[in-house]
């Protein structure tokens, strides 16, 4: 049979196999699923950040017409009483302190939007009537907003069972830390507060539960990043069985972090589909995906540096309040202590460090991931350490970076405090890529030129290493996650050749569909036309754990890999047999099996499945059918790095911040397709500037949220966006069946504190070393303006 | 309830729907949950995400800004009335080839956005692509690639170059 040409999509920019279904409006979101006789749920949602509940009369709205029922925690408690919390992080001795997370306010409501009743109606108009009918009576308590202030004596008690608000303490030490900051040439104290921030992708959460009496099957089609942990989240909480329960995760419009967590909305749309025997479905406006949709980010972080007089820093001690909001999310304990404090020395050999993180509660939205999850707080904080320590020693934060990077002969390298082994990396080289990219030499120059002239220009850094391709089980485990981290591949060659991937990540713009299809055909010698990826259904595919963390690649992408090898393992020996010759006289070249020797003769992927099914003419021991499975569980994390560069100016007279230029250069070991690496790159980034310059979720003392819509929390727009640069190099992870390290969190991890670094860098001419994220124009005027005075 | 209800007529991508609707109903929400038409997205409830973006009579509209009893006697274009005769519009093969998209969500109020923006001007600068795109945000894609989806989409206009036919695969 002809051989097809070589294909060559591993590596390549091709365009997304999943677009045109999504640019001619064919995509089916949660929103898009429309039932016969689906009702609609709504949620009455507390207008207080801490109040007792003294009555909930549901009498008048369940009068109106057209609603179907009206439910409070009383209702609900007996199929569902609380939202499991499935990262109850390890590390803490004794002072763990879960608070219960009722579905429903169980007698006091403890946030600004916390879900009072639920409503069901047979259309939106009738249940946004309904909820208006129900009077709630409250009685108002003192609120807490802030993380010191949370555990400081008298504040406001907001759970019982957590005395002092305090949800846990976690630590990790590596060397002598307070041994080597009694001994450092130069000490630095700093405070630093990393903000709250409100993921927003742009389509809400929404779910549509379909509940079958007659067989107790449930299908639900939910915003989900992980499926599979969503089936296993409503098996563990409802107590339906997990086999009777199918969770479908279409094409989703966004995650970053806010579709992780399993929420009350979908637990309870399924309850209400069950007590009334219709499909019912909710959908999240975005003023209420705002208060009921996970926050991310928010600490407050004191830190104490110590360093030669070189700039070598020899001690990093930090002492971090985070908060996990009103309630424990899903992963919510995991995000401020392991993820940041793994990874607290970054690129750095930091000889000596301990951090401490204090988790609280406060009256607010509960806290989860948000893109890049425990990492960009870490990243911050050593980035402007980096700074504030070249500025205390006078030397340029590029030399200060390079006297303390890890360096290339190191690794692999074990962190201080033993909890990671980085892979791979060459720091130096990223950094001299970017300097080289900006002509580092006359931009100083160039800034020296601007500053004589009078403008406040600067020039930031970000040096970043981040842990990726969550991960392996036996890590997850030992750090208290409810769950391994392996993932799964399915590769089904039908009997002409085609194929059909199952895996167990999930996309939800990251484009899978594509570059696992890419993977594929690069391994089986096909067309990436002739390669479909399914994932997101829990009865199509095998258990998978999910998307997040950067790992889908890698993870995702190794099972997939060697799935593909053990399709060709089976096939060579079909190839062998039919070719008559021994199967070592074999080999894969290109795209097929060839003889050796006279590559003429050959079989392909196909070939070698139409055999397969039809059977009757296989090597003994051969079963029929070509279709191979693979669990791969890695053996480390995958450790990308990098260095960006931003160039700003500051306008003295509004405290505007201008991008001027923006430079990064990213290493994710082996690229699939560079040009969906840009996409996640440059999305990172957006989403990282705007951390340093713009978003902040704001409360009021009474824990009134704020910025609670589009209008109040400022994403960015295209117009205040600059143009972004980018480049790469290639340090493929030593480990990873693909070499590849996860792209998804890098821009974000690194884009914060390049700005910050920049925007300081600025003001530095004006004594001016730290302001607090975000830098809106008002904030950086105040202390121009302070400054000048 | 049904007393409340008003008659209103509507052209949508060139076909004909008679209904009728309460008067508080949105467009964005008649056409998704009437019509079925679900390509048109809502993202936010203050006017500010520009999912919901359709043309009507000729001019881009936020359709959750606009009444369905408004669009009375109109003509609606949105995303599914994009492609012509087996055929992708320059816009959409645009958006497609230099990955001007990542979620989707936000994608079909883009396009509509960008639809218009070319019937203004088929030959914008980036700034003025990033001006005229005010009102659409996109959380994922940092709005980079966007601009160079429509730049390639008015690029195609101007040569009058035949677009991809609807069914075409990435080609590799
Ligand atoms: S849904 Fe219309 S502007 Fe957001
Ligand atoms: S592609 Fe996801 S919001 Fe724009």
């Amino acid at each position: 049979m002809a051989v097809a040409t070589p294909t060559r999509a591993f590596g390549a920019s091709i365009r997304r196999r999943e677009d045109p279904r999504l640019i001619t409006g064919r995509g089916k979101f949660t929103d898009d699923i429309h039932l016969a006789n689906a009702a609609t749920a709504m949620f009455v949602r507390s207008p207080h950040g801490h109040a007792r509940i003294v009555s909930i009369d549901t009498s008048a709205a369940s009068a109106h017409p057209g609603v179907l029922g009206v439910y409070t925690f009383e209702n609900v408690k007996g199929f569902i009483s609380g939202m499991p919390c499935a990262w109850p992080t390890t590390n803490t001795g004794d002072t763990l302190k879960l608070a219960t997370y009722p579905p429903l306010a169980d007698g006091k409501v403890r946030y600004f939007g916390e879900a009072v009743a639920l409503v069901v109606a047979v259309d939106p108009n009738t249940a946004a009537d309904a909820v208006d009918l129900v009077h709630v009576d409250y009685d108002p308590l003192p609120a807490v907003i802030n993380n010191e202030a949370a555990v400081a004596p008298g504040a406001p008690l907001i759970h019982d069972s957590a005395p002092g608000n305090q949800a846990f303490r976690w630590s990790l030490v590596g060397g002598d830390t307070n041994g080597a900051l009694a001994h450092a040439d130069v000490r630095i104290s700093q405070t630093l507060v990393n903000q709250r921030l409100i993921a927003t992708p742009l389509e809400t959460r929404c779910a549509v539960a379909d509940y079958n009496p007659a067989s107790g099957e449930v299908t639900v089609w939910v915003t989900s990043q992980n499926p599979h942990i969503h089936r296993l989240l409503i098996a563990l909480s409802t107590g339906i069985p997990e086999h009777k329960i199918r969770v479908i995760a279409g094409d989703v419009g966004g995650g970053f972090g806010a579709k992780i967590p399993y929420y009350a909305g979908e637990a309870l749309c399924i309850f209400a589909s069950k007590e009334l025997g219709v499909p019912v479905r909710w959908s999240e406006s975005r003023s209420e995906n705002y208060v009921a949709t996970a926050h991310g980010r928010d600490h407050i972080q004191h830190i104490e540096v110590g360093a030669t007089k070189e700039g070598k820093i020899t001690a990093l001690k930090v002492t971090a309040y985070a908060s996990l909001g009103a309630y424990p999310s899903t992963a919510a304990p995991g995000v401020p202590t392991w993820l940041f404090g793994c990874i607290i020395q970054g690129p750095y050999d930091i000889p000596n460090n301990e951090v401490h993180v204090i988790g609280v509660y406060t009256n607010t939205t509960p806290t989860d991931a948000y893109r890049g999850a425990g990492r960009p707080e870490a990243t911050y904080m050593l980035e402007r350490v980096i700074d504030l320590v070249a500025a205390k020693v006078g030397r340029d934060p590029v030399e200060v970076r390079r006297l303390n990077f890890v360096k290339k002969d190191q690794f692999p390298f074990k962190v201080a405090n033993g909890t990671l082994t980085y892979d791979s990396g060459d720091y130096e080289l990223a950094l001299d890529q970017a300097l080289h990219t900006v002509d580092y030499t006359h931009l100083r120059a160039w800034q020296e030129e601007q500053r004589a002239a009078g403008k406040l220009v600067g020039i930031g850094f970000s040096s970043y290493v981040e842990i990726c391709g969550l991960g392996p089980s036996s890590a997850a485990n030992a750090m208290g996650f409810a769950g391994g981290l392996y993932d799964s591949a399915t590769i089904r060659v039908h009997p002409t050749g085609k194929v059909t991937v199952f895996t167990g990540v999930h996309s939800h713009g990251q484009g899978h569909e594509t570059s696992f299809a890419q993977i594929v055909a690069r391994d089986l010698g096909l067309k990436v036309d002739d390669v479909d990826v399914i994932h997101g259904d829990t009865d199509k595919v095998q258990h998978g754990m999910g998307t997040y963390g950067s790992r889908s690649a890698a993870v995702g992408g190794g099972a997939l890999h060697m799935a593909g090898m053990k399709i060709r393992a089976k096939a060579q020996k079909i190839a062998a047999h039919l070719l008559e010759v021994a199967e070592e006289d074999i080999e894969w070249v290109d795209d097929a099996f060839r003889v050796k020797g006279s590559p003429d003769k050959a079989k392909t992927i196909p070939d070698c499945a139409f055999a397969a099914y039809m059977a009757g003419n296989l090597p003994a021991g051969v079963t029929p059918v070509l279709e191979e499975q693979h669990w791969y569980d890695p053996e480390n994390f995958v450790f990308p790095f990098g260095t960006h560069i931003c160039v700003v100016e500051v306008d003295r007279e509004t405290g505007e911040t201008h991008i001027k230029r923006y430079v990064a250069i990213d290493d994710c070991g082996e690229i699939i397709n560079p040009m969906l690496r840009d996409g996640q790159v440059h999305g990172g980034i957006a989403q990282g500037i705007a951390q340093a310059l713009w978003e902040e979720a704001v409360y009021d003392e009474n824990g009134q949220l704020l910025s609670g819509s589009l209008m109040d929390y400022a994403i960015p727009k295209a117009s205040v966006m600059p143009h972004l640069e980018l480049g790469h190099t290639v340090t493929p992870s030593p480990h990873n069946p693909l070499g590849v390290k996860g792209i998804g969190e890098a821009g974000t991890i690194a884009s914060t504190p390049a700005v910050v670094n920049a925007v300081m860098d600025a003001l530095s001419p004006l004594g001016i070393h730290h302001i607090d994220m975000p830098l809106r124009p008002a904030k950086v005027w105040a202390a121009i303006d302070a400054a000048s005075h | 309830m049904e007393e409340t209800h008003v008659g209103i007529s509507v052209e949508v991508n060139g076909r004909p729907h008679r209904s009728t609707v309460e008067p508080r109903t949105l467009l964005v929400d008649y056409l998704r949950d009437d019509l079925g038409l679900t390509g048109t997205h809502i993202g936010c409830d203050t006017g500010q995400c520009g999912a919901c973006t359709v043309i009507v009579d000729g001019q881009s509209v936020k359709s959750c800004m606009v009444l369905a009893v408004q669009a009375d006697g109109a003509h609606v274009r949105t995303v599914e009335g994009l492609a012509q005769d087996g055929r992708y519009h320059a816009v959409q093969q645009g958006f497609w080839e230099k990955h001007g998209l990542q979620c989707g969500f936000c994608t079909p109020g883009f396009m509509m956005q960008s639809v218009q923006i070319l019937e203004d001007n088929p030959d914008p600068s980036d700034q003025e692509i990033r001006d005229a795109l005010e009102g659409n945000l996109c959380r994922c894609t940092g709005y980079q690639n966007i601009v160079e989806a429509v730049k390639a989409a008015g690029a195609t206009i101007r040569s009058g170059a035949e677009t991809m036919a609807l069914g075409t695969g990435v080609g590799a």
